[in-house]
């Protein structure tokens, strides 16, 4: 909203309720980009301290809920100012969630640091670069009020989705190729899962974006990759 | 393939769902067609097109001087008695004009009954008070019907519990939430069928208030009710249509959720959400 309000203080307090919003969402890709790191350089001092810092963004979230309470009793915020409130709450807990799976990649890690190193490993770096533009993108798209930018990461999804897939049609080979692999190749599974998860939450946060700018909600229907094409992966011949 | 998909989705419909199932059951009461109000050299309201949905309530909002209580007072001719007041445009009561000059003014008004800002007894009992109406119409024959009609009265307007010991008593001895209700208790005793309330609660404290809110929410049961308020937390808590005045012209008019969540013009979000004065 370009213009103010005539009580001051309540401008105040939806600044404040966005930059904190803007905060936790610095502090979950954060989250993100260490446990991703940790996976790659296999450093599980990283892996831990992420695990360990995850306890922050809970609190942010706490923090925010709280404020959110609030400001809905205070101020009886209405139109625009509900859609702000309402938008910050559910943010703030899609954040939580993302920060989350950031913390559930960095403890695969902690195991995967036992275990020979899987080939497909680059597959996962191109899925954590488009997540995290994903999350940059639309973060700002939080800031700058930019619909355009959310809509583009909400359409970026399809692309982690596809890039998932195909991941755990290759892990599933390697694991019929390699017995032993399997227990690495799982992790990895779940890895690749959890940053496919991420993606989903940056779309729902997209589309509140979506909704507290326009007022009305981006139609539920996303293109998505098909069950189908998991398809089945045939074991190789024995020998 | 899918860019095509997100083009079709990105473009929702304005309408939901929600608005399709009203417009089956709504059926509209009063229908006002381009009203204008001068009070001498000022125009007041200008060109003012609004329907009354039946059987529901209908809040006007707006900050002061916006027209709203004019709009509200053009409704059962209240303004007639301002001299210098002249209204045009076309208002109609089921279909029939109500400034024709065949309309009796006193029967219209027992039909659009009103309430006022300050509760306003008669300087008579609290009995007298809703049987002066039905006496005055000649609505009652004997003294059983109008001791009847007295008690539905205060019943309807959920004050005959608090009152029935003491209907000699003075209106004037009721608390103010009281006097207001039997206000409405003596606009109901003439059977209207439309009750407008020019600010019911606005010297009430907050518990006077719910009442009279919860009365409001049970009355449209039975009543098509208009409603000007001040506090918009009261037009958002009692009323299904929302319809906001600015300077004279009526700006938005909508569904009270719509209107409160997502209103579509600048000058009404600027009004809800504390942005203009």
């Amino acid at each position: 909203m370009a213009s103010e309000h005539i009580v001051s203080s309540f401008d105040q307090e939806l600044n404040e309720l966005k930059n904190k919003v803007s905060e936790m969402g610095g502090l979950a890709e954060a989250q993100l980009v260490n446990a991703l790191e940790a996976m790659q350089r296999r450093d599980t001092e990283l892996a831990s301290r992420t695990i360990e810092a995850d306890a922050r963004v809970d609190e942010m979230e706490r923090e925010i809920d709280a404020f959110v309470v609030q400001l809905l009793a205070l101020r009886q915020p209405m139109a625009s100012d509900l859609r702000e409130i309402i938008v910050a709450l559910k943010i703030s807990s899609d954040l939580e969630r993302i920060a989350d799976y950031a913390t559930n990649v960095a403890k695969r890690t902690m195991s995967l640091a036992q275990s020979p190193q899987v080939r497909p490993a680059h597959a996962i770096p191109r899925m954590v670069r488009l997540a995290l533009s994903m999350i940059y993108d639309v973060l700002d798209s939080y800031s700058d009020r930019d619909t355009q930018k959310a809509i583009a990461v909400w359409r970026r999804d399809e692309e982690l989705d596809e890039m998932y897939i195909s991941l755990f049609r290759e892990l599933l080979t390697y694991m019929m190729e390699d017995a032993r692999s399997i227990s690495s190749c799982t992790h990895l599974l779940f890895i690749a899962k959890n940053i496919e998860r991420v993606g989903d939450h940056a779309t729902n946060i997209a589309e509140s974006i979506y909704y507290l700018v326009e007022g009305r909600p981006l139609l539920q229907s996303r293109p998505k990759g098909g069950d189908e094409e998991y398809g089945q992966v045939e074991a190789p011949p024995s020998q | 393939m899918d860019e095509n998909i997100a083009e079709a989705i990105v473009a929702a419909p304005e309408a939901d769902a929600s608005d399709a199932v009203d417009a089956e059951t709504f059926r509209v009461k009063m229908t006002t067609r381009n009203v204008n109000v001068h009070y001498a050299e000022k125009h007041a309201l200008r060109d003012v097109t609004l329907d009354i949905g039946e059987r529901e309530v209908t809040a006007l909002i707006g900050p002061s001087g916006c027209g709203k209580s004019t709009y509200l007072r053009c409704l059962n001719r209240m303004n007639d008695t301002i001299d210098i007041c002249r209204v045009t445009g076309r208002l109609e009561l089921d279909g029939q004009d109500i400034y024709d000059d065949s309309v009796d003014v006193v029967q219209l008004r027992a039909s659009i009954g009103m309430v006022f800002q300050k509760p306003n007894p008669f300087p008579k009992s609290i009995f007298d008070n809703v049987a002066y109406g039905p006496r005055i119409h000649g609505l009652v024959s004997d003294r059983a019907d109008l001791d009847q009609l007295v008690e539905q009265s205060l019943r309807k307007a959920g004050l005959f519990d608090e009152v029935k010991d003491r209907l000699g008593d003075p209106g004037t001895s009721l608390s103010g939430g009281q006097q207001q209700r039997l206000c409405i208790a003596r606009a109901i005793a003439v059977g209207p069928e439309v009750i407008l309330m020019d600010e019911p609660c606005s010297s009430l404290d907050p518990i006077a208030t719910a009442r009279i809110e919860e009365l409001i929410d049970e009355l449209r049961q039975n009543y098509t009710i208009v409603i000007v308020t001040h506090s918009m937390q009261q037009a958002a808590r009692v009323s299904q249509k929302t319809a906001f005045f600015h300077l004279g012209d009526l700006i938005e008019q909508g569904e009270t959720p719509q209107i409160f969540t997502n209103p579509r013009d600048e000058k009404t979000q600027g009004y809800i959400t504390g942005r203009f004065g």
